[in-house]
């Protein structure tokens, strides 16, 4: 599904150069479940926003679905992030001044899902979030720093991607809520077949997908498959 | 997105800073008001001296003394001053074709007295059909007949203004038919009281008295003196107007052998002309007010402008944020659009209203019956609906085509 080859991305700001990402060649399948791990300043958040088609390479190739994005205009780039991809960012996810519920059922708006079917559609994807009805009229300030997280997991999801891209979808949340969070990207990858690409700097986490990829300094360092991932359902269990 | 959609996102983004989206709109309020309220006042201006011009008489042409003179500006030599004009004229041009009535004038200033009061007015010697020409109504009695002007009679007929001057200010509630007035030192009988006309613009008919043409003439003109002072033809239709009008001219060019018309001795005054120049002042008065207004207006889109500016920039990370969840930036440049026509358009609203209620009020306080025309009502809306979409344009342009991680990294 994703394949990239040789890409790098260099910051230039005045005479100055800064490599983010330096040669990286990956390939990531259909219905596979991958944890991008790396110190901090490492490119993670560059290489997701690469793959979410926010940002361009400045040198490689990327294929989405065999198709170059790079040729792709804006018009095309918007579809694929609408259709096919779900983001979780690391920071500033939510609208503000805009109740929770509106924040979910944005993404179906610009997908032009029929009015009668979005409020439903929302209200599901943040309950399997881990959110409770009482927060769904809250506006984006009025909830916790790991209330946003979820909702934003919860807009992820809500349009149904093929891929979602989360960059520390746990990184507020305590270890318990962590598992919730892991349990539904994990059953949404077993259960409906979705790709899921985790960042995280946390080893606990990133043992829960099936492919860990380490990035240092721009480069990939270690890529490996995990052949026995943690079950975040299981685990959850034991907490109660 | 559908069109509900996006009345839904601007009312949130609008109402989100209710205080700024109000200033904003007072730009426009103000724009539309004022051009809504002035234009209404130049129509009212407008209308008015039409009215007054019309309330004149219909069809009217005057036929003044002295050489031609332009309308407006020009020297002209007073009225009256020039002699060239004769009873004789006044007879012949009765008999021009489609001539429906003609009234010889000779008018000077005289002392008026009464016992116990006075006071200096026009008085006019005038002919019987007079009354006719210029809409006169009476209030009591009747006005001048031909035979009291073939007599010789002092008889006059006096305006109310003229009466409460003489009489009291409740003169004209009192009989006073057969009282008898002094003018001049000359003593005469009122034998009518002319209905208030209300007076505005030209000539307050109010404040006049008439006499008999003959009798003036006789009296006041001095020794055999025939000249008079201005000549009035009712015309049977405005369509014959020009027609009565150049045949008066031939006719009076050939009475006082002149063969050359730019030397003619006399002047005939249009009513339709009239009408026609004073609208057409009015109407650059009018214009001249609706750009003003306009220049105010602009303003108000440049604060347009501004403020979708500012917002573009405050919410630089929301439009990142939003073209990640899958906005285009279609869907972005409708947005911000919408938010500024809205603006302009709910400005235009309450612009209008007011306007009304300023022209309302410009009504009541009696100076001029203001008239908001639909034009300027459709205008307005029209103009406010153009500035949301002009001076929204270059910010919604500037937000969607923002690249989408620029925009969500932007501090
Ligand atoms: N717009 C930019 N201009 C210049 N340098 C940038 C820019 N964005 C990121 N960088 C640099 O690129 C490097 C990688 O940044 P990135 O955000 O991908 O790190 P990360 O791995 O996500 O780190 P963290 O775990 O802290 O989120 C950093 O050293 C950062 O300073
Ligand atoms: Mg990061």
């Amino acid at each position: 599904m994703i394949d990239l080859t040789h890409i790098t991305k260099t910051y230039t700001s005045g005479a100055d150069a800064y490599a983010a990402l330096k040669d990286v060649s990956f390939s990531i399948d259909e219905g596979a479940f991958v944890a991008i791990m790396g110190p901090s300043g490492s490119g993670k958040s560059t290489l997701m926003h690469i793959l979410g088609c926010l940002d361009t390479p400045t040198t490689g190739t990327y294929r989405l679905d065999g198709k170059d994005v790079s040729a792709m205009n804006d018009d095309e780039l918007a579809g694929i992030r609408k259709n096919k991809i779900g983001f979780v960012f690391q920071a500033f996810n939510l609208l503000p001044r805009t109740t929770v519920l509106r924040n979910v059922v944005l993404p179906l708006v610009y997908a032009n899902v029929p009015r009668n079917e979005r409020a439903e559609r929302a209200k599901k994807a943040l309950i399997a979030a881990g959110l409770t009805e009482e927060h769904f009229g809250h506006l984006s300030n009025q909830i916790s720093g790991g209330q946003i997280q979820r909702v934003a997991i919860a807009r992820a999801l809500v349009n149904d991607p093929a891929l979602i891209l989360a960059d520390e979808p746990t990184g507020n949340l305590d270890s318990r809520t962590s598992l919730v969070v892991l349990g539904t990207l994990q059953a949404l990858n077993r259960e409906h077949g979705r790709t899921i690409v985790l960042i995280t700097h946390e080893t606990d986490i990133a043992e829960h997908a099936n492919r860990i990829i380490r990035l240092k300094d721009g480069a990939v360092v270690a890529d490996e498959q995990n052949v026995q991932p943690r079950d975040a359902a299981k685990e959850a269990a034991l907490y109660v | 997105m559908t069109t509900r959609d996006l009345i839904e996102e601007t009312q949130v983004a609008l109402a989100a800073n209710k205080v700024r989206s109000g200033l904003t709109m007072l730009g426009i309020i103000i724009g539309i008001a004022s051009v809504i309220a002035l234009t209404a006042v130049g129509q009212g201006a407008q209308n008015s001296i039409s009215n007054s011009i019309n309330s004149l008489g219909s069809n009217l042409l005057e036929v003044l003394p002295g050489a031609a003179r332009t309308i407006g500006f020009g020297a002209s030599s007073g009225r009256g001053t020039a002699q060239s004009l004769t009873p004789g004229d006044e007879a012949a041009i009765a008999s021009v074709p489609n001539v429906a009535a003609v009234s010889g004038e000779y008018s000077g200033r005289y002392q008026v007295t009464v016992a116990g009061a006075n006071t200096n007015t026009t008085v006019d010697g005038v002919d019987a059909a007079y009354a006719a020409i210029r809409n006169i109504n009476m209030a009591q009695g009747s006005f001048i007949a031909d035979s009291q002007s073939l007599s010789l009679s002092k008889v006059a007929v006096i305006g109310s203004t003229v009466a409460s001057d003489l009489f009291g200010v409740n003169a004209t509630s009192t009989n006073l038919i057969g009282q008898n007035v002094r003018i001049n030192n000359m003593q005469f009988t009122i034998i009518g009281l002319m209905a208030t006309k209300g007076g505005s613009g030209f000539g307050n008919q109010d404040n006049e008295v008439f006499i008999p043409l003959k009798t003036a003439l006789q009296y006041f003109a001095g020794n055999g003196n025939q000249f008079l002072s201005t000549i009035d033809i009712q015309a049977t239709s405005q369509a014959s107007m020009t027609q009565v009008q150049n045949d008066v001219t031939t006719l009076l060019l050939q009475r006082h052998n002149i063969s050359d018309s730019t030397k003619a001795d006399f002047s005939i005054l249009n009513q339709q002309d009239l009408v026609s120049t004073a609208s057409s002042v009015t109407g650059t008065f009018t214009t001249l007010l609706a750009a003003v207004a306009g220049i105010s207006l602009i303003v108000g889109g440049i604060g347009i402008m501004n403020m979708m500016l500012t917002t573009v920039t405050e919410r630089m990370r929301e439009i990142g944020l939003r073209k990640a969840i899958g906005a285009t930036s279609k869907d972005v440049h409708t947005q911000f659009l919408a938010e500024a026509t809205a603006l302009t358009f709910i400005g235009g609203v309450i612009g209008v209203v007011l306007g009304w209620g300023a022209s309302y009020l410009v009504s009541l306080s009696g100076l001029v019956a203001a008239q908001v025309t639909t034009s300027s009502v459709l205008l307005a809306f029209g103009v406010s609906a153009a500035i949301g979409i002009i001076f929204g344009w270059y910010p919604a342009r500037r937000a969607a085509y923002l690249n989408p991680i620029d925009a969500l990294r932007y501090e």
